[in-house]
C-alpha cells in the first residue's frame, strides 16, 4: 500500500515535470494548442453544421466560390466546403487514433519481446521486422487495401499493421538496455517469469521512448489516410480530408482551379502532421536523455 | 571488407525477398478467394480466359504445387497478363520504367545536394534566422502529403501562371522539328513533378542532415581544428562533411521506399506515365496480376537497393569493418 503511494507520487512530480517542460518548449506548445484546436473542431464541430448543410445542393450550388453563405464555398455536388471540413475531421482524426494505437501495440509487443527473449525468436522477430521496415509503405498499403476491400474499418488496419516496424526497433534496442540492469537480475533471482517482467519492469521503462515514437507514427497514419482515400481506397460513406482532397481531383478542381475546394482540406492535414511532428521531436528531446546533453 | 558480414547481409537480403514472394503469392490468391472469382467479380472475362488463366497458375493442382508453379512463372519473368491491356504484365512494366527512372533519378540528385546544403547551413548557423527559415520550411514541406503538393503546384504554375503544361510527359499529338524540340517538350512536362518530388525529399534530407551536423560540430576533433587555426570553411568541408555524410547513405536508401511512394503519388497528379501512374491505374481497375507484378518489382528493387546502401556502408565507413560481428 505504502509502495504503491509513493509510485503514485513519483508518477505524478515526473508528469507535472514532463508538462511544464512541454508548456517550456515552443514547438511541444504550438503542436500541442493546434491538435486540441482540431480534436475539439472533431468533437464539437458537427453539432454546429446543421446536417442541410452536407446535403447535395442545386445546380446553381455546384462549385461555387466562397462568399455569403458559404464561407469556404461549395464542392460539386453543391455541399459547403466548411461543413464538409469539419464533418472529416472526425474519420481523419479517428483513423489516424486508431492506426496508431494499434501500431503502437505491435511495435512494442515485439519489441519488448524480441529485446527480452533475445537469441532465435529475436532473430525470427527482427526479420519479420525488417521486411515491415524495408517494403515500400505505400505500395503495401495500396494492395492490401485494394484487396480486403474499401472500408473505414481495413483502412485503420491496414495502416496500423503496416507501420509498427520503427516502433518495434527504437522499443527493442531500449529493451535490450534495460534487461541489463540489476534490478531485472534481482527479479528473476525472486522467481518472477519472464511475462511479469516484461509487463511490470521493462514495459514502464521503455514507455516514454515508445509515447514520443507514437506521435511520429501518428503524423504518418494522418498522411496515409489522406493518401489512400485520395487513390480512391477511402471507405464512400464516411467524409474525410481524404475523401475530399479525391472528389476535388476527380472532378477536375484542379485544372479548373477550384481552389477552395483542395485547399482546405489539404491545409487542415498539413496543420494536423505538423503539429504531431513537432510534438514528435519535442517529446523525443524532453525525453530522451541522449539527446539533451546537445 | 569482411567477407562474413557482407555474405550476412545478403542472406537477410534473400530472407527479405523470399518473405514478399510467399506474401505475394499469399495475398493475391488465398486471402479473397481465388484469383478466378475476383475476374469473375470485375465482369471482364470470358471462358477461354478464364481457362487459360486455370492453366497458367496451375489451379487445379494443391496449393503447395501451386507455390512452386508462381515460383517458376517469377523467374522465367512471365508475370501473367494484364486485364486491361492484354498483354503479358512484364511487356507492360517494361514500357514504363524509363520516365519514372528519369523522374525520380533527376528529382533525387536534386533533393540530396539541396538537402545537404540547407542542412549545412542550418546546422552552421544554429539559432540564427537563417536556420529557423530553413527549418520551418524543411518542416512544412515534411508535413505536406505529396499528391496535395502536386495539386498546388499545378493550381500555381499551370492554371494561374500558365508556365508549364498539366500533365503527360509530351504534348500529344504534336510533330517535332528535331530531336531538341521533342527533348525541350519533355522537359517542360517534367520540371512541376520533378519539382514536386525534390520538394518533398528536400525537407527530410535537410532536417537529418542538420541533426548529423550538430552532432558532428559538438564532436572533439572541430574544436581541436579550430584551435588549430584551420579557417571555418576548411574544417567543415575536411573535418565535418565527410562524418555528416554517412548517415546520409542509409537514410537515401531508406527513402527509397517513400520515394516510390511519393512516385505514385506524383505521377497520378500529373498523368506522368511511369510505374506509378501504372500501378495507380492498375489498382482502380482493379488489374490484379499488374498490381502484383508492380508491387513484386518496386519491393524487390528497394530490398537490393538496401543492401547495396549497406555493402556501400561498409566500404566507405572505415569504423564499420573493424566493428566486426
Amino acid at each position: 500500500m505504502g509502495g504503491n503511494s509513493v509510485k503514485a507520487k513519483l508518477r505524478k512530480r515526473k508528469i507535472k515535470a514532463f508538462v511544464s517542460q512541454v508548456l517550456a518548449n515552443k514547438m511541444a506548445l504550438f503542436g500541442t494548442v493546434v491538435l486540441l484546436f482540431f480534436i475539439l473542431v472533431a468533437i464539437f464541430g458537427p453539432l454546429l453544421v446543421p446536417f442541410s448543410v452536407l446535403e447535395f445542393g442545386e445546380v446553381e450550388d455546384m462549385l461555387n466560390p466562397p462568399g455569403p453563405g458559404h464561407i469556404l464555398g461549395t464542392d460539386d455536388m453543391g455541399r459547403d466546403v466548411l461543413g464538409y471540413l469539419i464533418a472529416g475531421s472526425r474519420i481523419s482524426l479517428l483513423v489516424g487514433a486508431l492506426a496508431t494505437g494499434i501500431s503502437m501495440v505491435i511495435g512494442t509487443v515485439i519489441g519488448i519481446v524480441s529485446g527480452y527473449s533475445g537469441k532465435a525468436v529475436d532473430n525470427v522477430l527482427m526479420r519479420i521486422t525488417d521486411f515491415f521496415l524495408v517494403i515500400p509503405w505505400l505500395p503495401l498499403m495500396m494492395v492490401l487495401a485494394a484487396i480486403l476491400g474499401t472500408s473505414i474499418w481495413n483502412i485503420i488496419v491496414v495502416i496500423g499493421v503496416t507501420s509498427w516496424a520503427g516502433t518495434a526497433r527504437v522499443v527493442r534496442s531500449q529493451t535490450l538496455s534495460v534487461r541489463e540492469n540489476q534490478f531485472v537480475e534481482r527479479t528473476v533471482s525472486i522467481g518472477a517469469g519472464s511475462g511479469h517482467i516484461m509487463l511490470h519492469h521493462i514495459l514502464p521503462n521503455v514507455f516514454p521512448l515508445v509515447f514520443a515514437n507514437t506521435i511520429l507514427i501518428a503524423a504518418a497514419a494522418i498522411t496515409s489516410e489522406t493518401t489512400l482515400s485520395f487513390l480512391g481506397l477511402g471507405d464512400p460513406a464516411h467524409a474525410s480530408w481524404g475523401m475530399m482532397l479525391h472528389y476535388a481531383f476527380e472532378t477536375g478542381a484542379t485544372s479548373t482551379g477550384a481552389w477552395w475546394y483542395f485547399l482546405p482540406p489539404g491545409l487542415c492535414v498539413v496543420a494536423v502532421v505538423l503539429a504531431f511532428t513537432l510534438m514528435g521531436y519535442a517529446f523525443d528531446e524532453i525525453l530522451n536523455p541522449k539527446l539533451k546533453e546537445r | 571488407m569482411n567477407k562474413k558480414r557482407i555474405a550476412k547481409k545478403l542472406l537477410y537480403a534473400a530472407i527479405t525477398i523470399f518473405f514478399v514472394l510467399v506474401f505475394n503469392y499469399f495475398l493475391f490468391r488465398i486471402l479473397p478467394g481465388d484469383i478466378l472469382s475476383m475476374l469473375s467479380r470485375s465482369g471482364k472475362t470470358t471462358p477461354e480466359m478464364v481457362a487459360n488463366i486455370r492453366e497458367m497458375y496451375g489451379l487445379d493442382l494443391p496449393w503447395y504445387q501451386q507455390f512452386f508453379v508462381y515460383l517458376e512463372n517469377l523467374f522465367t519473368g512471365d508475370l501473367g497478363t494484364s486485364f486491361i491491356y492484354k498483354k503479358p504484365v512484364a511487356e507492360v512494366i517494361g514500357s514504363r520504367i524509363l520516365p519514372t527512372v528519369i523522374l525520380l533519378g533527376v528529382a533525387e540528385v536534386l533533393a540530396i545536394v539541396v538537402g545537404i546544403i540547407f542542412g549545412i547551413v542550418s546546422a552552421w548557423k544554429r539559432g540564427k534566422a537563417i536556420d529557423t527559415g530553413l527549418l520551418s520550411t524543411s518542416l512544412l514541406l515534411y508535413s505536406m502529403p505529396t499528391f496535395w503538393l502536386g495539386m498546388m503546384l499545378i493550381l500555381i504554375f499551370c492554371v494561374n501562371l500558365r508556365l508549364f503544361p498539366i500533365n503527360g510527359m509530351v504534348t500529344p499529338g504534336r510533330v517535332f522539328a528535331d530531336t531538341w524540340a521533342y527533348i525541350n517538350d519533355v522537359v517542360r512536362h517534367m520540371v512541376l513533378p520533378m519539382a514536386c518530388m525534390a520538394l518533398v525529399m528536400i525537407g527530410e534530407y535537410a532536417i537529418t542532415m542538420r541533426s548529423t551536423m550538430i552532432d558532428v560540430l559538438s564532436e572533439d576533433y572541430i574544436t581541436t581544428a579550430k584551435a588549430k587555426g584551420f579557417s571555418n570553411g576548411y574544417v567543415l568541408r575536411r573535418h565535418a562533411m565527410p562524418n555528416a555524410m554517412l548517415p546520409m547513405i542509409t537514410l537515401i536508401a531508406i527513402n527509397l521506399g517513400l520515394i516510390v511512394g511519393g512516385a505514385i503519388q506524383i505521377e497520378t497528379v500529373f498523368s506522368w506515365p511511369g510505374l506509378g501512374n501504372l500501378m495507380y491505374g492498375a489498382l482502380v481497375n482493379r488489374d490484379y496480376p499488374l498490381l502484383q507484378g508492380v508491387f513484386l518489382l518496386t519491393t524487390v528493387t528497394v530490398i537490393l537497393a538496401n543492401f547495396l546502401s549497406d555493402i556501400l556502408y561498409e566500404v566507405v565507413d572505415p569504423r564499420v569493418k573493424s566493428m566486426g560481428g
